[in-house]
């Protein structure tokens, strides 16, 4: 199930009948200034933010997911401790966002149901499984790499709450992307078996993180309106382009093979060419169909629900509290 | 509407936190071979707690709690390494030397931290005895005679305060809140109670650390005068019945830890001499 489609067509186009605390809103804008939670914001705008953030909210709290999954078996102290904090730092990353959604007037809760009930998206990257060791470095390197590429710019969001809970989260990401990279150079360093596991983990991650920047700008139907709201900054296929410039180094480095054999520097472009992606590939894990959707969702309904009576037993003291305090 | 982003607690640890202290790691003189095996003791029941707790990760209640779980966690694991890293220097064995490549008749962690995550009831009852014990422990041990462990003590007391403080709201919460809740955390504390006095035992490799270690017979009334209170605010009883009979610190251990050891050690022992 998808969220329904934000109107963009009503827009303020109309421009004779411009209010002043929309004529207030366009200077705002124009002037590349912040908008907060008090301003008027036309409902567009703040739909596309909710849709947006709670998205971005539900994508870190999914994504603890597949690198979860290894914090029982991490081969030393060092990466465990490693591997937990930066699981953890994803699930403060949720709250900052669900934070920054409510101030928009959407209730925790409600955007909590919306996802256990299957009805929110989150990015499709963490429906992909993590089974070997090797695939938390290519989380950290490529995942989050993307991640970084994609948020950097939305530190400047339009929206005030948005782009402030966005600089903490990248201060947090770069720690996470060089974490990583530090494990696949540990593996690259290591023993046949080890370098086997990092290059094969990388060729699985590689086309899904380039995917986590959207569709082709041509078929993106609602960056425009985005770009200009000054929510986004550059456009998918800018961003693309602009990780695997980074990236490519950094495999040399690493001695891993980037898995496009169309990958190559064109001199006239100043930019690197590179192979088609699979969209097919994409839609499909984006409606539902990928290796560990259910998967994803289960656990955490799983969580939420077993949960419960915890959250119903501190609601309950709490409200027992006030009445003593109160009495 | 106020922007609540900067107020949640949530606590970043970098890269570079999770180093050893440099100071723990320079200072260390070499341990004798009991002041290695005492710091196997404290080093397990750390390593065993985290490990215990790392499962919580994504599957907590709330979000917050993932968080706080996580962070009791990761100092837990500073703990154990601190630890292990002193214990293993005497034989020439690193801190991953002693997590991985030890089979479970080598641990010394008692009953307690293996005693397996049950539900949210039994995690908050195992932390609540477990923290009361382990600032106590560590209260006392910033008295040692033996430099390192003193220190790694006084900074390890201060965030076993805080997992103290924690499992203290949770039991008055549980225990106060629903019916549910109430029921959940009798039959959790009633379950985790037997492995209390293991805690307590003197062994023989104490009489010969006079003044270095901790007695365990020595922290039972501080440990027991500290929970008792919140266990009465919270109208618990201390439960009655049945007692383990321990043995983990002579390496007889709880039918939980092989499991554990299993998953935590099994990539580890596949790449042996790997470096990670
Ligand atoms: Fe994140
Ligand atoms: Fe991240």
């Amino acid at each position: 199930m998808t969220i329904p489609p934000v109107p963009y067509a009503i827009a303020p186009d109309s421009a004779a009948t411009v209010s002043a605390e929309e004529q207030q809103f366009n200077d705002l804008i124009a002037a590349d200034s912040r908008i907060e939670p008090r301003d008027w914001m036309p409902d567009g705008y703040r739909k596309t933010l909710i849709r947006q953030i709670s998205q971005h909210a539900h994508s870190e709290i999914i994504g603890m997911q597949p690198e979860g999954n290894w914090i029982t078996r991490a081969p030393s102290l060092k990466r465990k401790a490693i591997l937990l904090a930066k699981v953890q730092d994803e699930a403060g990353h949720g709250l900052y966002l669900y934070s920054a959604a409510q101030t928009l007037g959407i209730s925790r809760d409600l955007m909590t149901d919306q996802l256990i009930a299957g009805k929110a998206r989150y990015s499709s990257i963490f429906n992909y499984p993590s089974p070997t060791w090797a695939d938390m470095g290519a989380i950290g390197w490529l995942v989050d790499g993307a991640a970084i590429c994609n948020q950097v710019p939305l530190c400047r969001a339009s929206y005030g709450p948005y782009g402030r809970a966005m600089v903490r989260i990248c201060k947090e990401e770069s720690f996470h992307q060089r974490q990583g990279f530090e494990i696949l150079l540990e593996l690259m360093k290591g023993t046949p078996a080890q370098r086997e596991m990092a290059q094969e983990s990388v060729n699985r991650w590689y086309w899904p993180a380039l995917q986590m920047f959207g569709p082709p700008d041509d078929d993106s139907p609602n960056s425009a309106q985005s770009m200009a709201w000054n929510i986004k900054r550059f456009s998918n296929d800018d961003l693309r382009q602009r990780f695997v410039g980074m990236l490519v180094p950094q495999a040399e480095v690493l001695g891993v093979t980037l898995p496009d054999p169309d990958l190559r520097w064109n001199e006239e472009k100043g930019a690197y060419d590179m192979g088609e992606i699979d969209w097919t590939e994409f839609h499909e894990v984006l409606a539902g169909r990928g290796p560990a959707n259910a998967r994803r969702l289960q656990r955490r309904r799983d969580a939420h629900d077993e949960g419960q009576w915890v959250r119903e037993a501190a609601a309950a003291y709490a409200a027992k509290q006030g009445v003593k305090a109160v009495a | 509407m106020s922007d609540t982003i900067e107020q949640d607690g949530h606590g970043h640890v970098d890269v570079d936190t999770v180093q050893l202290s440099a100071e723990l790691v320079e200072a260390a003189s070499v341990a004798s071979h009991d002041v290695a095996e005492y710091a196997l003791w404290l080093g397990d029941d750390s390593l065993v707690l985290a490990q215990n707790l790392g499962w919580w990760i994504s599957r907590a209640p709330e979000l917050e709690e993932d968080i706080a779980l996580g962070n009791i966690a990761l100092d837990l694991i500073g703990h154990a390494r601190s630890l292990l890293h002193y214990a293993g220097a005497e034989s020439g064995r690193t801190e991953d030397d002693l997590a991985y490549w030890r089979d479970e008749p080598q641990w010394r962690s008692a009953h307690l931290f293996e005693q397996p995550n049950g539900d949210f009831a039994h995690t908050i009852a195992r932390q609540f005895i477990a923290a009361h014990y382990l600032f106590e422990l560590y209260s006392a041990l910033m008295q040692s005679t033996d430099a390192t462990l003193a220190a790694i003590a006084a900074k390890a007391v201060k965030e076993v305060d805080y997992h103290r403080d924690h499992s203290i709201q949770w039991v008055l919460r549980l225990a106060q809140g629903t019916e549910e809740s109430r029921r959940r955390m009798i039959t959790g504390l009633s379950d985790l109670w037997p492995f209390v006095e293991e805690l307590f035992v003197d062994e023989p490799l104490i009489d010969r650390l006079e003044g270095v270690a901790v007695r365990p017979s020595s922290l039972q009334a501080s440990v027991l005068s500290a929970m008792f209170p919140v266990l009465a605010e919270a109208e618990l009883e201390v439960p009655r019945g049945f007692i383990s009979s321990g043995g983990g610190r002579r390496g007889d251990h709880s039918e939980n830890l092989g499991p554990l050891l299993a998953e935590m050690q099994v990539l580890a022992r596949a790449h042996p001499g790997a470096k990670w």
